[in-house]
């Protein structure tokens, strides 16, 4: 509980669902991260250019968080690069599998109620938590 | 173009959200998923305020006949739990987990040209390259490709 930062998470997470509301009202799109990436590797005619405005817009923002919020990337744990490359690996894929990760099932899906993201949500948290227990509290003991 | 410029805005306030919220820092992902250990339920406030606007805006839409600047709403419609969803979002917890970097931070982490950030989007972008890959040499048995691909995307 010491990093406990309920406002800033509070006021991180309207922004986020501002920036999806707006997709959805504005360009009629679910805002899911996994897709628009994964889109790009494989573009689909109509599809590209709004996700590359996307894409380029989460780099222009992490650009200015650099400069003026450098704390967001203090990044406080850092695993080796192997786990990184599995970790990746494993996000990469299972994102594609499930159709969706944490801002199309988790906040887009579960606003609309949708069992498919409710049950997805609810899996990779489940299974994030299993991961942490078994690399926190049994490797390091 | 109306409907470029509000991808790219939405892009940039997005990962304002991420940065500010604690998204991007895998000690704040993964102390939130530490339920049994030193818990930090930081993270859940993240959902509880982004939930609570897109739940009002995705009700907003439904009243809406087509989006403010686009020609249609593009809202996925299945609703059936199929082994690859759940399958699926199990290795993604997994990744989640042992990184601590979903695939929104690990893009806008590229921005702060940090190793570790670099390492896993890059392995991120194969997992995804692999799947697709994976997709297309079973598809090529059943040859239907165009139907297959173009159904079913959540997100």
């Amino acid at each position: 509980m010491s990093n406990f930062t309920p406002l800033s998470s509070l006021i991180g997470g309207i922004l986020i669902g501002l920036s999806a509301s707006a997709m959805l009202l504005f360009d009629g799109k679910i805002t899911g991260i996994s897709g628009i990436v994964a889109g790009l590797l494989r573009p689909v005619r109509g599809e590209t250019a709004w996700k590359t405005c996307f894409i380029v817009g989460l780099l222009t923002g992490g650009l200015l968080l650099r400069l003026f919020l450098p704390g967001a990337f203090a990044f406080g744990i850092v695993r080796p690069w192997p786990l990184l490359v599995l970790a990746g690996l494993l996000v990469g894929f299972g994102t594609r599998l499930g159709n969706g990760c944490t801002s199309g099932h988790g906040v887009c899906g579960v606003s609309r109620l949708s069992a498919r993201s409710i049950v997805a949500t609810a899996t990779f948290v489940a299974t994030g938590a299993l991961t942490v227990f078994i690399t926190n509290h049994l490797t390091k003991g | 173009m109306r409907a470029l410029a509000t991808s790219f805005i939405s892009g940039i306030v997005f990962s304002f959200g991420l940065g500010i919220s604690g998204m991007t820092r895998p000690i704040k992902v993964i102390g939130f998923l530490d339920f049994l250990g030193s818990w930090d339920p930081s993270l859940a406030f993240v959902m509880i305020g982004a939930i609570s606007i897109f739940f009002v805006a995705f009700r907003q839409s439904r009243k809406m006949v087509s989006p403010l600047v686009a020609a249609r709403f593009a809202i996925p419609t299945r609703n059936d739990l199929d082994s690859q969803l759940l399958l699926g979002s199990a290795l993604f917890g997994v990744g989640w987990g042992l990184g601590g970097f979903c695939p929104g931070p690990a893009i806008v982490s590229l921005a702060a040209a940090a190793p570790p950030a670099a390492i896993f989007t890059a392995a991120m972008i194969s997992g995804m390259w692999l799947h697709s890959w994976s997709l297309r040499a079973r598809l090529s048995e059943v040859r239907d490709t165009a139907t297959v691909l173009g159904t079913g995307a959540d997100a």
